[in-house]
């Protein structure tokens, strides 16, 4: 089992987006890449949050248009590819995907919420056909079932993606989940699969290196967990647990903790932490990218963020459902002045 | 009783056959035809059975009771509506076009009917497209200065046919130009989401603006209008959030519930785009009649 060498996938800078907002600046992407590159980590993922064309008023403008930061990610990376998460519905080819290709991307992430892969199959036959490395997303992993999950994911296989990564985007999983999960895709597909954590619960690593156990031969981390919510596994962390475990890999050990030091003063005024709204939020089984616009509009509501994020969690919102955040706010505000008055 | 007009609706899937259903309860439509390649669809089967007469010839059905008819909702796909067009066009027939073609002029009923009322070919554009143009429309009556509009969707899953989720950019596209013809903003934006929640969620739709000095008090009075005028012709169209600044962005939100004729309540998206195109073929006909004096008991008239 551990003859294979793990691929390390590193979103800090498009998982990153979220912690702040989207302001991830061009200096920024130019020294994290160029640290990951010395790291020799196998892929950089750069972008919004929310992927290829997701810059927008529903879920936050970039300071900085896409294809800039693709072109100086791109200019920095010579050994380490070039990734984009993409998400139809957000993305479109001919707006988005062509012109990232012609930037010279290489890897191309399809995502799509965990129920609904068919939504990718155009996207990602289009980047197989045009000769480029595509990969199947499956998001908010927790809200389907082993069975569900192996189904959706042989559809990508079939549509031409060479991988297939597992998100647990609201950080709602435990290790006993991610075990059977991973395990079932690992058995069930031709191609490898990946696991992306989030660590709302604090699970981050504990579902990652439980996932490696299961079979999945791709692991997503980001340095000092720089990415949605309480953040994602910390690259750093992640690493230093392979290395402990003897798995293989092609990233050198040292640059990772140096790309880690080096994380914490590139983004020091939004590392994610775990509080109050990040553990609701995974307990409520919310994607993570919702906390600071929760927060938002709770302050601007004045109603309490966990309130908004149990109400998110019962109607069973999916990523990208962000302007649902204000109806739900309102409609607590309305609640709770009724009650005063 | 007032005159009825002649109509044949090309396609039997789920979109045809609610159109079917609303055209039978219209007091200005009649269906003459319901034609598609498959006597046992589901469709097929149940407009065989409420006595509408069906054929598995599709458009050339068309064609061959030209005199029978007066116009043809298209319900089949771009690619079909391509051919159907250029046919339709030379035996001088109405084509009201639910399809992403594109090849016809947009209807939205609340902002463009009159103006509909000559071309040759309309385009119902899209269900998201019916839900938000009219409000982009109305914050642009406004607030001049807009900036950038967007509009985003959530529709239930299971609302979403294999053809609606093949076309997912075709959609965006056409969303994206339809909000800014009739907004005359020259950036905008299409997002959607599916959910695949259950009990199914109804369609929701939100509108944001970036304008540089947004007028909320005009902007809530001119939605408001509008919203009215769309209710007269989509009865589950609501208004959950009206007007709203947050964060920099002025915030509209709607939500639509299907009239459950053949698809589910929750299907707010189909519903809406059919009954855009009953308001516009009832408009049609009563410009045809030319009698103003039976007011349709659910038409529109703008």
């Amino acid at each position: 089992m551990k003859s294979a060498t793990i691929v390390v996938t590193d979103p800090t800078l498009r998982d990153g987006s979220h912690a702040c907002s989207h302001q991830i600046t061009i200096e920024q992407i130019q020294k994290y890449a160029t640290a990951a590159e010395a790291a020799k980590v196998d892929y950089l993922e750069v972008g919004h949050g929310n992927g290829l064309g997701a810059s927008s008023l529903q879920v936050g403008l970039s300071l900085v248009p896409e294809r800039e930061m693709l072109r100086t990610a791109r200019s920095c990376l010579n050994k380490t590819r070039l990734s984009v998460h993409v998400m139809p519905g957000f993305a479109t080819i001919k707006r988005e995907i062509a012109g990232a290709i012609d930037l010279g991307v290489d890897l191309f992430r399809v995502g799509a919420h965990c129920t609904e892969a068919d939504l990718t199959q155009r996207h990602l036959s289009y980047v197989r056909n045009v000769g480029k490395e595509a990969w199947g997303i499956l998001m908010m992993i927790h809200m389907a079932s082993k069975d569900v999950l192996l189904e959706e994911a042989k559809k990508m296989q079939s549509y031409g993606a060479q991988g297939i990564v597992l998100m647990d985007s609201a950080g709602a999983s435990f290790p006993s989940d991610v075990t059977e999960k991973i395990g079932a895709l690992a058995r069930g597909l031709d191609v490898p699969v990946g696991f992306h954590a989030h660590n709302n619960l604090g699970l981050s690593i504990a579902n990652s290196i439980a996932a490696l156990e299961a079979g999945a031969r791709i692991v997503d981390g980001t340095a000092r967990g720089f990415g949605a919510g309480a953040g994602n596994a910390p690259l750093e962390l992640l690493v230093a647990a392979m290395h402990r475990l003897g798995y293989k890999f092609n990233a050198d050990l040292y640059k990772i903790l140096d790309s880690g030091e080096l994380a914490a003063e590139l983004f020091a005024e939004n590392l994610p932490i775990s509080n109050a709204v990040t553990i609701v939020s995974g307990l409520a089984g919310v994607f993570s990218g919702f906390a600071k616009p929760v927060i938002r509009a709770a302050k601007q509501m004045h109603v309490d963020p966990r309130d908004i994020f149990f109400e998110l969690g019962k109607r069973k919102v999916v990523g990208g459902q962000e302007d649902i955040i204000l109806e739900v706010a309102s409609e607590l505000a309305r609640k709770n002045s009724s009650k005063n008055s | 009783m007032p005159t009825k007009i002649k109509v044949a609706i090309v396609g039997t899937g789920n979109i045809g056959t609610d159109l079917l259903m609303k055209v039978l309860r219209s007091p200005w439509l009649e269906c003459r035809l319901f034609a598609g390649r498959n006597l046992s669809s589901p469709g097929m089967m149940k407009a065989d059975h409420l006595g509408v007469p069906v054929s598995s010839k599709s458009i050339q059905a068309v064609v061959e009771r030209r005199s029978e008819l007066d116009l043809v909702f298209d319900a089949t796909s771009a690619e079909d509506h391509v051919k159907h067009a250029r046919i339709l066009r030379d035996l001088g027939l109405l084509a009201i076009d639910l399809t992403p073609a594109k090849i016809g002029k947009m209807c939205v009923p609340a902002v463009n009917l009159e103006e509909c009322l000559q071309a040759e070919n309309v385009n119902m554009v899209s269900c998201g497209g019916q839900a938000s143009v009219p409000i982009a429309f109305a914050i642009a009556q406004a607030n001049p200065e807009i900036e950038y509009i967007e509009t985003v969707s959530s529709i239930a899953s299971r609302s979403a046919g294999p053809a609606t989720r093949i076309n997912l950019d075709e959609y965006l596209g056409t969303t994206e130009e339809a909000i800014q013809h009739f907004s005359n903003c020259r950036i905008s934006k299409a997002i959607l989401n599916l959910n695949p929640a259950q009990p199914c969620v109804h369609m929701q739709t939100t509108v944001f603006a970036k304008i540089a000095r947004p007028n909320l008090e005009k902007s809530r009075e001119q939605v408001g209008a509008i919203v009215k005028d769309i209710q007269k012709y989509v009865p589950g169209y609501q208004m959950i959030l009206e007007p709203m600044i947050e964060n920099g962005r002025l915030a509209v939100m709607v939500r639509v519930e299907g009239v459950g004729d053949y698809l589910p309540k929750y299907a707010g998206n189909l519903d809406i785009i059919n009954c855009a195109a009953i308001a516009m073929a009832e408009a049609y006909a009563q410009k045809r009649v030319g009698n103003g004096k039976a007011e349709a008991k659910n038409g529109f008239t703008p």
